[in-house]
């Protein structure tokens, strides 16, 4: 009932289309001035480029024969141009570019929302400030001003931590310490970013072809498995066994992951109840797997597997010994490349796509829906299984321990879903989430904020990123063309 | 049932058991005027100052191809849009509809096109919902809906059984349900938008008689279509939509062609030209096919047929006698039970839908929007939804998308698919236009075998004609054309050989020229040499 009833705009003459020609006739436009009804403001009249190619010629061509008679261009266009609005000069765009509730405008918004929440949630949870709003009317000041250093204090720590520390900038500018700590907070920032980035590409990936991967952590641990396995079990060359390490990971998620794949596609089983239910086989498999005789470490006693040969390790992002992060977050950014050029240059990303927005159109098209299935949950299980690897790897022990792999996997989900399941969305979502995991900690110990919080405001980000409409009313934006903002993702579960 | 409802207007000599007398709900004839709607979407003019009188007890049918705009102006109607100028007078008193419950409280209802029902509740269920009452405490009452149901069913001539689950019963009888849940709503005046577009030949006649004796009840019925044929059967009065302005209006006397030229601006020729065909090598031979159905019922039960290069072998028959389980065994995408289909000497039966693709077939499916697009996708990639990974398109590696939208522009102009960019989503696209990209697809690589499953439904006018004119052409470069169409006008227009399919089989091959009153005949499973009458055979 509430679907918009447009009648579809049938002769091709949509209403963004109209608009979208704007651009492309300023040229002629002492012409069509004449034409043109002012004050016809569309807000769906944003130029896009894309679009904006079509010549007028073709328009003129298309709209003689919408009026159904023979193409007979010159004639035609003048009688039927539609009114025409006036480009806009690009601080216009861009200013009603914010105002528009497009995809990016609604993250960042969401963002500042959550910032906002969490402000409150700071003031409300310290005691001491709950204190002095029982005297706000007699003295409003010193609520107020506390709650403002309460909140800009956490979240000057948790910019602090993750993205440069001030003092230690400055320190380092008058040469009274070393770069290194200066680097320290982008350095945990990638190190955090890497397994998120795998795991938010896991479950992208699976998404685009119609398919919800809760598994990813359980596919990350078996990825850790694999890659812990390979890296002490093997006697390699430095290089080589890093890459055979990388690849056990790879293989054990992968095929990790094709289970619920494969299910599905032989029994019909749902991914989302198959997937759940393996990690937890995956992770209490895992406590097994390091209590056996071959895995676990013979000098300790506690539950830890053996260390990886350092042949494996991966190497340092930065000179200094003391920063962690190591290469993991180009490898990520390797493979968003890699599912990117997959989903939009390949014939296996194709029938993905096809099988994701329309299984039966896909099987009508002579595609294999079941196989494609059982593929994209390997393939997805891989990318999982690879966060799973890095993860360890970047572990100060490079062993398996009971929690190795964290809650990578989980927010591996909200990643993929703050980056619209798109590749480049979830690099960069994944690395705001490994800033804001890296910040926390900072957060923690300088503002005495519980890290907690970090995962609170994730939450936060996600719940108004999944819910548009509550951002656009609150922030009053326009409408914006692409209103479904393929938030299929959020309303899809 | 025509003879309950002979002079019958409203109250007559049924008890008016159902109608609340409200201010606005009266029960009795609306006279509905409108004066000059304007709706925009952006720049997009979808009513361009529309005026329109419905006088009350009238059947008034808008005609209008797909995308003239008269879905919109029926939305504005019944409060679901709200018109940028122009205003709705009922009974002289100008009115504003915020929502649908306005313009029901007004007398106002609409039967959409996509059934608005539970389909796992019963119809009195369905009929209750929204409006439930109860007895007692807090007990649904059930007994009410069952009685509101049996009686409108009977006093309309409806035959809507209220026990009856919504998903176990016909498209035709699901419309009937949503015909009484907007009679209990005291509307005066019934909007059908497309109300025949999911019909079979017979449930139309069902309805268009329905109607009828909606009209002589006293109610107005607006009637949106842009088939002819029905418009000329049941309207008393036609108004002509085109491209959002009402280009004029109608006597049901008016012929099909003037009609359609009104319609679509310019004469159109309803017969199709075609030369006579030339029939060549077989294409395709079935022989003794039995395919099942969901139910596991034989839907095509040991079936025979033969295709030949260059001929169009059109099925005719009631819609449910196995086009469709036909059509999908020969795509391989339902098992074949028993039986052979071979095309061009090669079996296909049971083998993988691909396989079947790559041999030549082409397939137009019969549902466009579940079998045949992907309505996120843009043309461009609809158009090669099946050769993506065949050459120039690709490989089985990689897809080459500057191949892809250049071929994309090409087509879009060959087909004359109407729109601005090859780029946007065919979900944009109107009904005809969305079945011109499958045609395209399917018709622009080298056939043997085309079949069309109906390939012109909810197509408008010039579509249709723009699509025969293609199947034509496909045949005459030695396609064989297998045409299966609940249209009967549509397979005689096109076919060089008439199949008729009856319960799972071929019941007779026929010429095109065949008299009508035969092809029914066997439409209806009697032949010429079984005696049988119609009503000794169980119906249909």
């Amino acid at each position: 009932m509430t679907k918009p009833p447009v009648e579809p705009p049938g002769e091709g003459e949509s209403p963004e289309t109209t608009g979208d020609g704007a651009p492309d006739r300023r040229g002629e436009g002492g012409e069509h001035a004449a034409h043109a009804e002012p004050a016809v403001s569309s807000p769906d009249a944003e130029p896009e480029t894309e679009r904006g190619e079509v010549t007028a010629e073709r328009e003129a061509l298309l709209e003689a024969a919408a009026a159904g008679v023979a193409p007979q261009p010159d004639q035609t266009v003048k009688v039927e141009a539609p009114p025409l609005e006036k480009p806009h000069s690009w601080p216009v765009r861009f200013l009603r570019y914010l105002v528009t509730a497009n995809a990016v405008m609604v993250t960042v918004y969401s963002l500042i929302l959550a910032m906002i929440i969490g402000g409150i949630l700071i003031i409300v949870s310290d005691e001491e400030i709950r204190g002095m709003y029982t005297y706000f009317f007699s003295r409003p000041g010193d609520a107020l001003s506390a709650s403002w250093t309460a909140v800009a204090d956490a979240y000057s720590a948790l910019f602090q931590g993750a993205i440069i520390n001030f003092e230690q900038l400055s320190l380092a500018l008058n040469g009274e310490s070393e770069w290194g700590p200066v680097l320290r907070p982008i350095s945990n920032t990638l190190t955090n970013a890497a397994p998120l980035i795998f795991t938010g590409l896991a479950v992208a990936l699976a998404f685009r072809a119609g398919l919800f991967n809760i598994g990813a952590q359980g596919q990350a641990i078996a990825g850790a498995v694999g890659a812990a396995v390979v890296g002490f079990g093997l006697d390699l060359p430095l290089g080589i066994h890093l890459v055979v390490t990388l690849a056990g990971g790879a293989l054990a998620g992968g095929l990790w992951g094709a289970i619920p794949g494969i299910l599905k596609a032989r029994t019909g089983a749902h991914e989302v109840i198959t997937s759940i239910m393996l990690n937890y086989v995956a992770a209490y498999g895992l406590l097994w797997v390091i209590s056996t005789e071959f895995v676990h470490s013979e000098e300790r006693t506690d539950a830890i597997s053996k260390s990886v040969d350092n042949t494996s390790w991966l190497p340092n992002l930065f000179l200094d010994a003391n920063l962690r992060a190591n290469w993991g977050v180009l490898f990520a950014v390797a493979a968003a490349g890699v599912v990117g050029w997959l989903l939009t240059r390949s014939t296996l990303g194709f029938r993905m796509r096809t099988v994701g927005a329309n299984p039966d159109a896909a099987r009508t098209a002579g595609m294999g829906v079941p196989n494609t299935y059982a593929t994209a949950m390997g393939l997805a299980g891989a990318l999982a299984g690879l966060g799973g690897a890095v993860i360890m790897l970047s572990s100060t022990s490079h062993a398996l321990t009971p929690a190795v792999v964290g809650n990578v996997g989980f927010d591996g989900i909200t990643v993929a879903l703050l980056g619209r399941a798109k590749p480049v969305g979830v690099v960069l979502s994944g690395l705001l989430f490994g800033a804001m995991q890296a910040g926390g900690v900072q957060m923690q110990t300088v503002a005495d904020i519980p890290v907690d919080m970090v995962t609170v405001l994730q939450a936060l980000i996600v719940i108004f990123i999944a819910a548009p409409a509550l951002v656009k009313a609150i922030f009053r934006l326009r409408t914006s063309r692409g209103a479904g903002m393929d938030l299929t993702m959020a309303k899809g579960w | 049932m025509s003879v309950l409802v002979t002079g019958t207007r409203y109250g007559g000599y049924l008890p008016v058991l159902h109608r609340r007398r409200t201010a606005h709900g009266r029960g009795f004839p609306l006279r509905l005027e409108l004066r000059g709607i304007t709706k925009k979407f952006g720049a997009l003019v979808a009513n361009d100052h529309i005026d329109l009188i419905v006088e009350p007890g009238e059947i008034h049918a808008l005609l209008g191809e797909n995308g003239a705009g008269k879905s919109t102006l029926m939305n504005v109607l019944y409060g679901l849009l709200t018109p940028d100028e122009g205003e709705i007078l009922i009974d002289d008193v100008p009115r504003t509809f915020g929502s649908p419950r306005d313009a029901l409280r007004a007398g106002i209802g609409m039967v959409h096109q996509h059934f608005m029902l539970v389909p796992v509740f019963t119809v009195a269920e369905n009929i209750m919902l929204g409006r439930e009452k109860t007895t007692g405490l807090a007990f649904l009452d059930r007994r009410a809906a069952r009685r509101e149901v049996r009686e409108l069913s009977e006093r309309y001539g409806l035959d809507v059984n209220p026990d009856a689950v919504v998903e176990d019963i016909p498209v035709g009888v699901q419309q009937r349900v949503e015909i009484i849940k907007a009679l209990t709503s005291d509307c005066d005046l019934l909007i059908l938008d497309e109300p025949t577009a999911v019909l079979t030949p017979g449930e139309i006649e069902d309805l268009l008689e329905v109607m009828r004796t909606l009209r002589d009840d006293g109610k107005s019925i607006v009637f949106i279509t842009h088939k002819l044929k029905e418009v000329k059967a049941i309207a008393d009065k036609i108004t002509v939509v085109r491209r959002g302005t009402i280009v004029g209006t109608a006597a049901p006397s008016a012929s099909e062609d003037e009609l359609a030229a009104m319609m679509v601006g310019r004469e159109v020729s309803l017969t199709v030209d075609k030369d006579p065909a030339v029939p060549g090598e077989e294409v395709l031979s079935i022989s003794g096919l039995t395919v099942t159905d969901e139910r596991g019922q034989h839907a095509v039960d040991g079936l025979d047929l033969e295709l030949r290069a260059g001929e169009i072998l059109g099925i005719a028959g009631v819609q449910g006698n196995g086009q469709t389980e036909l059509a999908e065994a020969i795509m391989a995408l339902r098992p074949a039970v028993t039986g052979t289909i071979r095309v061009n000497g090669v079996d296909i039966s049971n083998s993988k839908t691909s396989k079947v693709i790559e041999s030549g077939v082409g397939y137009v499916p019969e549902d466009r929007s579940a079998d045949g697009l992907v309505k996120s996708f843009s043309i461009a990639e609809n158009l090669v939804l099946n050769q993506y990974n065949r050459a120039p398109f690709g490989n089985s590696l990689t897809i080459n998308p500057d191949v892809i939208a250049k071929t994309a522009d090409e087509r879009v102009e060959e087909y004359d698919v109407r729109t601005l960019s090859s780029r946007a989503p065919v979900g944009s696209l109107s009904g005809g236009n969305q079945q011109k990209v499958i045609v395209a697809r399917e018709m622009s690589r080298k056939l043997n075998l085309l079949v069309a499953a109906q390939p012109t439904r909810g197509v408008d006018v010039g579509s249709i004609e723009f699509i025969h004119k293609r199947i034509i052409a496909e045949r005459d470069t030695g396609t064989g054309v297998l045409l299966i169409s609940s249209e009967l006008d549509e397979v005689l227009a096109l076919s060089d050989r008439v199949a008729v399919m009856y319960r799972g089989k071929i019941l007779a091959t026929v010429g095109p020229d065949t008299p009508r009153e035969k092809i029914g005949r066997l439409m209806a499973g009697v032949t010429e040499d079984s005696e049988t009458s119609p009503s000794e055979e169980p119906g249909a």
